[in-house]
């Protein structure tokens, strides 16, 4: 027998390869779980969402639709409304909504919207979620037709054309997300425009010329906490700075633009820039750094200058990756509701954003507001707006993850 | 072959130690290379091989904490010089490195690119095809010069690494292991491509492989590291003394394969 030998032999070998096997099974549970719960949790969050946004939908109309025309609802032409609303609204009422956009050039289903909410004036009694609608529809039938005799009962998806080209309006039925799409998007934009080139500046000089010393070790550490500060902080920031310092600047007054004050889109759009700038520095230096070395040797070697290293091909080759990343930290800044609740968003506005110097809205300032209602069928087009907001979300996501692999390079 | 004018050394350095901070890294080297020659750098793994050469193209200098003292003379200025600016050094001395570092453009762009930076006025094309020639790549590559250089194997983008140094007219070319990373048919190639170039340039290359050193080099520099860990050149002669009448025990020790 070998004396030296100190490790389990046959049957005991075959038993503590059982535990270990063991061991390694209650990990891999525990981690499979972990998985499970966070999938659960976006499965609730998606159900929650769409829960909310379709739906029945019992409605009254307060006027008889019958005393206004003998046409079927359905099969009203543009024409036909047109010489109700004109007959029918007081003409200063008529006078006001051509004067917003004039009547001619409206659609028939906004035409109709009016049609509903001016003058039949519809009325909507109560709503329920999917869930109900699908799994109680009869019960829901019933109880309308007792609770509601004159209402009709329909089932009604919240997020629709119509809805995504209205305006807001004070009748959940009608309210649209338009304005706060624009005001979204001039955001992004604004914060795209004003990050990009700094972001990207700051990220080359850190990377390419910096020496790595005490001071820029600062730098880099600082930066990285800046991505982890809170959006609220830097709404503070764009109060102070863009909304009360720059106000000048801000408001357009130097520009000659006299009908506002610093709580503009632009104010916004730069709150938004620098909330996003320390992301955009961190993913341009990773990209940057993902550069081979024997690229910038290789330029060296046939007599490249530093500058020229860097344009000709650090750049372009990691132009695709300080792209996917702006677009991510952008995805970020569309979703951000706090600081632009402490620059002034509007909470109601019903103009499209004509230029920087506009007021505006956003899409999560609309969600906020709406939910913050107490009328059911405005926590029912929150939910609308929020699956809107989550569809721009993944859209951007995915322009990211094509740019990725469209650029791809191998070395 | 030479007349008075030109120099008989294309380069050599007087004293010259390569610092990393307070570490010396390559000690008091004194070599005089001959112009179109093949000198080879060899000696054991961390000996300083890759550091000196890349000294003589100032490639150390994107070390930060690097700085050299001593002399390289190249037509007897100083190339760490007050005047001097190392791109203008790598302009007159260029490089091939251990892995081929084609950039990730077209075939033609590779060799343009360098000759585009310089100002290069004469005819793109023609350059483009004379340095393809010049590194025996051209009829292999003739019918696809706006393909990305990354479509090539191994061994021919290595030969296009050689043409795009040759496309800036250096006077020297300095090669780190140009073939380490080629199986040994490609490496031929190199070889081969050696004899032809030093026509016309003068070489200088860093080989882990002894037989390469024998075979393609007429002078051999042997670098070992001394107990304070720094590297020299403790041998500088003709390729056939050195591999069989080296004067130095450790460079036989080192060529024979006793150790190293």
């Amino acid at each position: 027998m070998n004396t030296n030998n100190h490790y389990p032999q046959d049957e005991s070998f075959r038993a503590s390869l059982n535990t270990r096997y063991r061991t390694a099974n209650i990990w891999q549970a525990i981690f499979m779980s972990a998985l499970l719960v966070a999938l659960i949790s976006l499965m609730a969050l998606i159900y929650t969402v769409i829960d909310g946004a379709f739906g029945y939908v019992a409605f009254e109309y307060k006027k008889d639709p019958a005393t206004f025309t003998s046409t079927p609802l359905e099969k009203l032409s543009k024409e036909e409304l047109l010489t109700i609303l004109k007959s029918k609204l007081s003409s200063g009422a008529y006078k006001k909504l051509d004067g917003e956009q004039p009547m001619q050039a409206r659609s028939q289903a906004d035409l109709y919207s009016l049609f509903l909410e001016r003058l039949v004036q519809l009325d909507t009694k109560q709503i329920w979620s999917m869930t109900d609608s699908i799994l109680h529809g009869a019960e829901i039938k019933a109880e309308t037709a007792k609770k509601y005799p004159k209402a009709k009962v329909e089932f009604r998806s919240w997020v629709s054309p119509q809805f995504l080209s209205s305006p807001m309006s004070s009748k959940a039925e009608f309210a649209g997300v338009r304005t706060a799409i624009l005001g979204s998007l001039w955001l992004v934009g604004i914060a795209l425009l004003f990050a990009l080139p700094i972001g990207t500046g700051a990220a080359v000089y850190l990377q390419e010329y910096a020496p790595k010393n005490w001071f820029t070790n600062i730098i880099q550490m600082n930066i990285n906490n800046l991505a982890g500060v809170p959006s609220i902080v830097y709404g503070m920031l764009g109060l102070a700075i863009f909304v009360r310092v720059l106000e000048p600047l801000t408001s357009g007054s130097i520009f000659g633009v006299t009908d506002s004050n610093g709580r503009t889109v632009f104010s916004a759009g730069l709150t938004m820039g620098v909330l996003v700038l320390p992301l955009i520095i961190i993913n341009a230096q990773e990209a940057i750094k993902a550069v081979p070395d024997s690229l910038r040797q290789a330029a060296y070697g046939v007599g490249a200058t530093k500058w020229q290293t860097v344009w000709y091909h650090v750049l372009p080759n990691s132009i695709a990756g300080i792209l996917t990343g702006s677009i991510l930290a952008l995805s970020r800044a569309l979703g951000e509701t706090a600081p632009l609740i402490i620059v002034g968003a509007s909470t109601f506005i019903s103009v499209d954003p004509s230029g920087p110097f506009s007021k505006f809205t956003a899409l999560p300032i609309q969600i906020y507001q709406w939910t913050t209602r107490a009328q059911p069928e405005f926590h029912a087009i929150a939910a609308g707006a929020i699956l809107i907001l989550m569809v721009l979300l993944l859209t951007l996501n995915a322009t990211a993850i094509l740019l990725r692999n469209r650029f791809q390079r191998k070395y | 072959m030479q007349n008075n004018q030109t120099p008989e050394y294309a380069i050599e350095t007087k004293d010259l130690s390569i610092h990393y901070g307070s570490f010396v890294a390559v000690s008091n080297v004194n070599i005089k290379v001959e112009r179109l020659k093949i000198t080879a750098i060899i000696g054991p793994s961390g000996c300083g091989k890759s550091t000196l050469l890349r000294a003589f193209n100032r490639m150390n200098d994107f070390v930060p904490s690097s700085h050299v003292t001593g002399e390289i003379l190249l037509h007897g200025q100083n190339l760490y010089g007050k005047n001097v600016d190392p791109v203008q050094v790598r302009r007159k001395i260029g490089m091939v490195f251990q892995k081929p570092n084609p950039f990730p453009k077209s075939i033609y762009e590779n060799i343009s690119w360098g000759a585009k930076i310089n100002g290069f006025k004469g005819n793109m094309d023609d350059l483009v095809e004379q340095s393809l020639r010049s590194a025996a790549l051209w009829d292999e590559v003739k019918d696809k010069l706006k393909k990305s250089a990354y479509e090539l194997s191994g061994g021919q983008q290595q030969r296009l690494c050689i043409a795009r140094t040759i496309a800036i007219q250096p006077d020297i070319i300095l090669m780190d292991e140009p073939a380490s990373a080629l199986d040994p048919i490609s490496t031929l190639r190199i070889e081969e491509l050696m004899q032809e170039l030093k026509k016309n340039y003068t070489i200088i290359i860093v080989t882990h492989n002894m037989q390469q050193a024998a075979r393609v080099s007429d002078y051999t520099a042997m670098m070992m590291i001394d107990d304070k860990r720094s590297g020299g050149v403790i041998e500088f002669d003709d390729t056939k003394k050195i591999f069989t009448r080296p004067k130095d025990k450790r460079t036989e020790d080192y060529v024979t394969g006793r150790f190293g």
